[in-house]
């Protein structure tokens, strides 16, 4: 016990600085897991430049989680089982090994060739070839190190998965996709209007969104693949809030076309409008539970902005937030036993995750300006907006509050972040 | 208590409506509510010409001492009713909106950040609508 509480103690003054290859993006991360795992990568043989380029991409992704410590492999780059000496790394208190090397095929693919040891057992726990275009090397490392995560947790990795965040500067506004950890950006929408509330289909091809393009509030989709798109709500008042179920087969969103903001379900491709919530008061930010059977939102209708729950099919709603304050942006866990929101009181905003069956609310985050919490498809990690050195930022904080992150992309703000599969 | 803002932008036929971006425009809704102009509308004089001694009606919503000139109303945190001591200035605007029916309104709700987006939006419109529905009642048309 008391040596967890001296991780901890030395986790919360370790502040990392994680520089890499572009200067426009840097991560900051605070804290660590409760046990980090020591781990050694070393450096992969082969091509030299791209080796290293892959190496930093598995090394950064697994210090970003917390959850694992670097052990120094200075002098040492075995790149085949035969060569290594168990020993020596148990000398240097790595637990897990990782060794692999890079080859470069003659169509031009990327190969790596790459195997996980546990220095303890001295056996083999991993050994896998991953490959792809030449275009994609910063793939290979996240899919690398979602492997050697799971491995070495029993988790899901999430470094392969992507994110969403509407970026802002003046008036100018673009929807991008990026790589989870901020990288390999891509610009989807770009316009002088406000963009807000991306949202991912369940199977990663498209974002619906709001956007301001045409004067009011409008509801797009749009392929990530053929960059189409289609408007499904532009209906007379404000058309807000799009949501998936988790079969992609229909979106929850929100239209005033009837008087105040209420809650409605609608087909992707826009038809089949049907009013669910009937409260007259402001019911919005509607989110499928991952069974498809709830809804999670946020009303006014007790006076205050709290959130509430109900089937999809309608029946009951019920009041999940109470206390002091108001309460934002829920989001359910991707295990469906716990939700994340924005919870607001004495002016900051804080993250809060709490637990269905409990009832019981915990914050995650210091307060501030800390809004739109969303899971990591592991449910590992939560995503959400935050604001330092006076700029709208992306941060992320585990689901147990102990790894935090903080992600200053490119110049501008960077707002209403989603995390995708 | 800080008061919220939001803004009746009252908008001439003759006067170009470029300037009418929300203020917080990714919390701001927008309720545009026009009077149905009779096309072709005749159109009131337009910017004086500094010609000799001309005749220039000042249109009341010219006029700065006017309570027409007060385009703003604010509310409390988190309150979408208009508020008593505002309810004269949107009469005011109703009124003469009913007696110029060729002119035009565009309402914007607006709240500020102390919510989220999505939920800012649908106050700011409750606000608006709240307007809007007093500018009806007083005479003015809906333009949707």
């Amino acid at each position: 016990m008391l040596l967890r509480v001296f991780q901890w103690l030395v986790g919360s003054l370790f502040l990392l600085h994680v520089s890499m290859a572009s200067a426009e993006l840097s991560i900051e991360i605070i804290g660590a897991g409760e046990h980090q795992i020591p781990v050694a990568i070393l450096p992969f043989g082969g091509d030299g430049k791209l080796a290293q380029a892959i190496n930093d991409v598995v090394v950064n992704d697994l210090l970003r989680s917390g959850l694992f410590r670097m052990v120094d492999a200075a002098g040492k780059s075995p790149h085949e089982i035969a060569e290594v000496s168990y020993p020596d790394w148990q000398a240097r208190g790595a637990e897990a090994l990782a060794i692999g090397a890079i080859a470069v095929q003659a169509n031009g693919r990327i190969e790596a060739k790459f195997r996980l040891l546990d220095v303890v057992k001295q056996t083999e726990l991993l050994g896998q070839v991953v490959s792809a275009s030449d275009g994609q090397i910063r793939a290979i490392g996240h899919r690398i190190a979602d492997l050697i995560y799971e491995k070495l947790t029993g988790d899901k990795g999430v470094f392969s998965t992507r994110i969403a965040y509407v970026n802002r500067q003046g008036q100018y506004f673009r929807l991008v996709v990026a790589d989870s950890d901020g990288y390999n950006e891509q610009i989807v929408l770009s316009q002088n209007q406000p963009i807000m509330s991306p949202a991912w289909s369940p199977d990663g091809s498209h974002l619906a969104y709001v956007s301001f393009e045409t004067g009011h509030a409008v509801v797009f989709v749009q392929s990530l693949y053929t960059n189409q798109r289609k408007m499904v709500a532009g209906f007379s008042g404000s058309n807000s809030a799009p949501a998936w179920s988790p079969n992609g087969k229909q979106m929850a969103i929100v239209l005033t076309r009837d008087g105040s903001s209420q809650i409605y379900l609608i087909s992707p491709d826009g038809s089949g409008v049907r009013r669910i919530t009937f409260s007259g008061a402001i019911d919005t930010e509607p989110n499928f539970s991952p069974d498809g059977q709830y809804l999670l939102f946020t009303s006014d209708r007790g006076g205050s902005a709290q959130i509430y729950r109900m089937p999809v099919k309608g029946g009951l709603e019920q009041r999940m937030t109470f206390g002091e304050g108001s309460n934002f942006s829920p989001r359910h866990s991707p295990d469906g036993k716990s939700f994340v929101y924005t919870h607001l009181v004495s002016g900051k905003f804080y993250i809060a995750i709490q637990d269905f069956q409990t009832g019981q609310m915990e914050i995650l985050t210091e307060g501030g300006w800390e809004k739109k919490p969303s899971f990591a498809p592991n449910g590992k990690l939560i995503m959400f907006a935050s604001e330092a050195r006076e700029r709208g930022i992306l941060a992320t904080v585990s689901s147990d509050g102990r790894v935090k992150q903080r992600m200053f992309t490119q110049s501008g703000d960077a707002r209403e972040p989603v995390w995708g599969p | 208590m800080k008061k919220l803002l939001i803004s009746i932008l009252l908008v001439n036929l003759l006067a170009a409506c470029a300037s009418d971006k929300p203020v917080e425009p990714a919390a701001a809704p927008v309720v545009a509510a026009e009077a149905p102009a009779p096309a072709p509308a005749p159109e009131p004089a337009p910017v004086p010409e500094p010609a000799p001694a001309p005749v220039v009606v000042v249109d009341p919503l010219s006029d700065p001492h006017s309570v027409l000139a007060t385009r703003s109303v604010y509310y409390p945190f988190d309150v979408s009713a208009v508020q008593e001591a505002d309810k004269p200035v949107v009469q005011a605007h109703a009124k003469y909106l009913s007696e110029h029916p060729n002119s035009k309104v565009r309402l914007e709700g607006n709240a500020d950040e102390r919510g989220s987006n999505e939920y800012n939006l649908a106050l700011g419109q409750r606000r608006a609508d709240g307007v809007k529905k007093m500018l009806m009642l007083g005479g003015a048309k809906s333009g949707l």
